[in-house]
């Protein structure tokens, strides 16, 4: 049975070793500034993780096939322990889990602490059951007020955020129900929820957050690729939360202020 | 028992330090009587341990009161949270909203409230020194001919019972007030948390009257007074705490609205 | 035995007062573990049907029709509620501790038997309010096992919110009260009935891990109760104290200036230790099982001991690590993730005394070693993926997405199971006087291991690649096709690895009638309850009280007789 149980152990080991090596499954490739640094906290912790992993769980499998009871005379050694190995590997532990989460604050500070540019491109993000809102604040830069009683989440679009009409700012706001970003500037986001937690979820900019009914939660990201990606729902916000996804279309600069203006364009 | 002990520790090994346990090294390691058997049968024997029982309820009762300190504990801290809490609503200038009103409370009846329960409080120790001097001169009593005179019983439990129902029925007043005041349960939040405090106050407190009762009729039935004591005793210290906690409330509802 | 007998009528006669309303420690401990046998089969159930659905969202079963995408959210609620607080914290803690810690430190009984009494009747009452729920109009709640505000404040939320989420805290509320009944018991039992010469560094490892987690569930569980009761007077009585000004599907609801992250932080202030509830008495089981079977003493008992209070005191300064996504102070995450690293130190000495437990050890394999092996495997396993999630720049790509899953199902899940596998097959010769059969019990160790491995590691891969948790279907999100595979691989994992689960409990009951007769102490174990008759009389030790001299893991002591001193043994030698 002490064979069997290294067999079982080991191939274990080696199986669940051998997919996250392969990269069989991985992160998505990443496309926002912040998603390099986050993929190297990720791959050292993984590495660091996956020693200690294939460390543990091989001297597990050695030590039970290797110190069996193959009835022998051979004496068993009587120890209550070894203090100084204890405190050796206390702090030796305690050393790498409290050193390996420093490195990795530096990421989560540039996009919380620090506001975002001036020059970023203003978003607000409204998640209601189920769907995602965009809203672009147009040329005046302002947000216009919204009321909740006009809000019509089956009319879509500027009257599921309940839009007031009567605010002078609301004639030039866009919203839509897909994401528009130029690519290598900064987004300046805006989060807000009509009804419940809902989590605005992109794998490939490496970014999520919660959006909260009662926060307007600010936060900001580079994307740096061309192209589509998917948004999801990450917080269970009901029955529909398996399909409360949406797209975000990161495009040139030139198309995105050509796909503002048409959205203005229609509005009037 | 020690000479055993020597000839093992010469043949065998130095390293199991066999220690012969004695007796009062703290009270865990004391030993337990049987008492007849397991939990069932306790009551059912005839001369059971009372020092022993109380001292566990008493134990059990300062285990008891932590989690109820946890419970009020983290009503105040939500409380303070929601206090603070700034939430979003366009239709407000900043566009932020904070809701929070400031409960009137009938300051003077909650006053007459207070100095009722403290009353009761003093009287529940009364009762307490009461009963622990019964308890002390039971077996005295037993002796053929050993008179004590006349006992002095001043009916200490009943008026803590009455004086406690009182605060009840003070706390009931003040709630009405409160409502004539316009303030409801889902006023505001501030009065969702005034009426909860009090609400959980008033169950806990409840809660001791009912076994002061209980200990009351016990009295009357005739049961061993070493068995009353242990109720009336317990209890006492339940109802200081909750005197205690009723202060604490009172003034962080008021200095904190 | 003659003492035995001069004790007979104390114990209590008839069906009633024997097996239903008993005040016996024993029984009210078998009660509880039956309990969560019923209980894991309800949750497992759930989560078959749930990993039905994934697959195979419009397949129609029998009995239960097609499972629609708000009945797989109602059973993934049901299922994680089951689990963790009539299984995880109702075996371990109340089944267990229950019947073993009197008899360990040596106590006729526990301290309040009545008491004893009514928090296993008051678990039984929650219990069947929470099955109730799906009975209620609307069905049982979706919020999820962590029931977030505002989807679960509010009636109008979704399916299940209305009766069904009333009866779903209700539950939870009662069985807060049973949970703190039972705490308040653990605690003064150990402080005050702990028989002579067992000091509390005497007390086998077991008993120190019931204590903390005791202690845990004691102040945990009144900040429960009091956000279960904010919860209800929410969405009963019209109060603003988790949900701000909402507007559900164009409705305007009357609430205003709530903070939904209240009941995050009161939950998790409960949940983190909630965790350690779970998993600290499967650490217990697994040092003395390990420490029995490897005939060596457990390598660093005081270290055990420190690290186990470590990790009572550190459970609850942890719990901010749930909400890095909340939109809580970025701040405050930094200093919530240190913690929570920090909580990793004492599980990590706990893990390299295990192996320490083992080296130059001379192992015997029998099923509880085994589980206990698998525990430590398991606790490995799972324990790794949590510095990932303890860093809040990781917990950005991996929060609320299937690793989080497998994270928490492989060590507070699988390995607290594999801890109550462990203590069964342990203790069943002295609960049930017979031994369980040992080729049943090999064979659904192999199967069970490897099995939940097959279901939770892939989880791990998923999550990196960015699949949410909580998804009825995969349909919807394009980049969740690719997935599928794996994801199906992981149901067949579960089914197979939930038949297996048939073995144990056709082991479990084969054996109760008709297994081997047990001995009093067939491991050759040390504890007081291999002291007594097996199983043991209704006062535990027959009329007498046990006097202890030694610690709990005096194994192959060089020069004794036998290869393990019973701590009642005054010498380790049969005196003359």
């Amino acid at each position: 049975m002490g064979l069997a149980l290294l067999v079982i152990i080991w191939l274990i080991t080696f199986f669940s070793t051998y997919f996250f090596i392969a990269k069989t499954w991985w992160l998505p490739h990443g496309v926002a500034a912040a998603a390099p640094w986050i993929d190297h906290q990720f791959t050292l912790t993984y590495v660091i993780m996956g020693i200690v992993f294939v460390a543990a769980q091989g001297a597990l499998g050695y030590l039970v096939w290797k110190y069996r009871d193959d009835g022998s005379k051979r004496a068993v050694d009587y120890s209550h322990g070894n203090t100084t190995l204890e405190l050796l590997w206390t702090t030796l532990t305690a050393i790498l889990f409290i050193g390996l989460n420093l490195m990795g604050s530096h990421v989560w500070a540039s996009e919380r602490f620090e506001p975002a540019h001036a020059d970023a491109v203003p978003v607000e993000v409204t998640g209601m059951q189920f769907a995602w809102y965009f809203r672009y604040p147009g040329p005046d830069g302002t947000f216009a007020k919204t009321e909740p009683k006009l809000m019509d989440p089956s009319a879509g679009n500027e009257a599921a955020l309940g839009l007031d009409t009567s605010d002078p700012s609301a004639k030039d706001d866009v919203v839509t129900g897909t994401m528009y970003l130029p690519v290598n500037r900064e987004v300046a986001l805006t989060l807000r929820s009509v009804d419940v937690i809902h989590s605005f979820f992109v794998p490939s900019f490496r970014f999520k957050q919660d959006a909260v009914p009662g926060l307007a939660i600010h936060m900001h990201f580079t994307p740096t690729e061309i192209g589509d990606y998917e948004i999801a729902c990450a917080e269970l916000c009901g029955l529909g939360h398996y399909k409360m996804h949406g797209m975000v279309h990161v495009v040139s600069q030139d198309d995105f202020d050509k796909w503002l203006a048409t959205r203005e364009a229609e509005k009037q | 028992m020690s000479a055993l002990h020597w000839k093992f520790m010469a043949t065998f090994s130095p390293t199991i330090p066999v220690k012969i346990p004695e007796a009062g090294h703290g009270r865990g390691g004391e030993q337990p009587p049987i008492i007849g058997g397991g939990g069932d049968s306790g009551r059912s024997d005839g001369s059971p341990n009372y020092g022993q029982r109380l001292r566990r309820a008493r134990l059990g009762l300062a285990v008891a009161l932590a989690p109820i300190f946890m419970f009020f504990i983290s009503i105040v801290s939500a409380y303070i949270m929601r206090q603070g809490l700034l939430t979003v609503d366009d239709r407000s200038s900043t566009g932020y909203i904070r809701d929070w009103i400031p409960v009137q409370l009938p300051l003077a009846l909650l006053l007459v409230n207070s100095a009722l329960l403290a009353a009761s409080s003093i009287t529940a120790e009364m009762a307490r020194r009461q009963v622990t001097r019964q308890a002390a001169l039971a077996p005295l009593r037993s002796i053929p001919g050993v008179s004590l005179g006349a006992e002095r019983s001043f009916p200490w439990l009943a008026v803590t019972v009455t004086l406690g129902t009182g605060f009840l029925i003070g706390q009931w007043m003040a709630w009405q007030e409160l409502a004539n005041r316009g303030f409801y349960v889902a006023t505001s939040a501030s009065s969702s948390f005034v009426y909860l405090l009090t609400a959980a106050h008033g169950i806990h407190l409840a809660g001791g009257v009912i076994v002061l009762l209980y200990a009351a009729i016990v009295s009357l039935l005739n049961k061993p007074v070493e068995a009353r004591r242990i109720v009336v005793d317990v209890t006492a210290w339940y109802w200081h705490f909750m005197f205690a906690l009723w202060i604490g409330i009172f003034a962080f509802l008021w200095f904190m609205k | 035995m003659v003492a035995q007998d001069a004790h007979a009528h104390a114990a209590p006669q008839g069906f009633i007062r024997k097996y239903v309303f008993s005040l016996d420690h024993k029984v009210i401990g078998v009660q509880y573990y039956f309990l969560a046998l019923v209980a894991v089969f309800v949750g497992m159930a759930l989560s078959l049907l749930m990993r039905v659905h994934m697959i195979w969202p419009t397949a129609v079963l029998p009995i239960f029709g097609e499972i629609k995408p708000e009945t797989y959210l109602q059973l993934l609620t049901m299922h994680g509620t089951i689990m963790v607080f009539f299984v995880l914290t109702t075996a371990p803690q109340s089944g267990f501790g229950n019947y073993f810690l009197p008899i360990q430190i040596g106590a006729p009984d526990m301290a309040f038997p009545v008491l004893n009494m009514l928090s296993f009747w008051t678990t039984f009452v929650a219990f069947i309010v929470m099955l109730s729920a799906f009975f209620a109009v609307g069905g049982a709640p979706l919020h999820g096992w962590t029931g977030y505000a505002p989807l679960s404040a509010l009636t109008n939320s979704g399916p299940g919110e209305q009766l069904g989420a009333d009866l779903w805290i209700t539950s939870i509320a009662i069985f807060c009260i049973a949970s703190l009944m039972g705490a308040l018991n653990f605690i003064t039992t150990i402080l005050d009935l702990r028989a002579k010469g067992m000091t509390m560094m005497r007390m086998p490892l077991t008993c120190w891990a019931w204590f903390i987690t005791a202690i845990l569930g004691l102040l945990a569980f009144g900040v429960l109760l009091s956000a279960g009761i904010l919860l209800l007077l929410d969405r009963n009585v019209g109060t603003s104290f988790y949900v701000p000004l909402v507007v559900v599907n164009g409705q305007v609801m009357a609430h205003k200036g709530g903070s939904p992250l209240l009941w995050q932080h009161l939950f998790w202030f409960f949940g983190h230790p909630e965790v350690y509830i779970a998993i600290l008495p499967g650490m217990g089981v697994a040092s003395q099982i390990l420490s029995t079977f490897s005939r060596k003493p457990i390598f660093g008992y005081k270290a055990m001991v420190y690290a186990i209070m470590a990790i009572g005191i550190l459970g609850f300064v942890v719990w901010g690590h749930h909400m890095f996504m909340s939109g809580m102070s970025p701040y405050s995450a930094f200093a919530f993730s240190i913690m929570t690293m920090a909580i990793g130190v004492p599980s990590a000495i706990k893990t390299f005394n295990w192996l320490g437990t083992l080296y130059k050890g001379k192992i015997r394999f029998q099923s509880p070693m085994l589980y206990a092996i698998g525990f430590v495997s398991l606790f490995v396993s799972g324990g790794l993926s949590g510095p990932f999630l303890a860093q809040p720049v990781l917990d950005i790509p991996l929060h609320d997405t299937a690793f989080v899953v497998g994270h928490f199902h492989l060590i507070m899940g699988v390995a607290a199971i594999f801890g109550m596998f462990a203590g069964t097959a342990y203790w069943f010769p002295k609960m049930f006087g017979r031994m369980m059969n040992e080729s049943l019990g090999r064979i659904h160790f192999v199967m069970t291991l490897i099995g939940t491995y097959c279901i939770f590691m892939p989880m791990h891969y998923l999550g990196m690649a960015g699949q949410p948790r909580r998804y009825s279907q995969f349909t919807e999100v394009a980049y969740l096709h690719k997935l599928m595979p794996l994801n199906t691989f992981i149901t067949y994992a579960a089914i197979v690895t939930i038949a297996a689960q048939f073995i144990f409990v056709i082991n479990l009951f084969w054996s109760m009638f008709k297994g081997p007769k047990a001995s009093d102490n067939p491991w050759e174990a040390t504890t007081l309850e291999w002291t007594t008759a097996t199983p043991p009389p209704h006062d535990n030790f027959g009329g007498h009280t046990p006097v202890v001299y030694h610690g709990p893991y005096e194994y192959s002591v060089p020069g004794a007789p036998k290869d393990y001193i019973m701590q009642t043994d005054p010498a380790g030698v049969t005196a003359h």
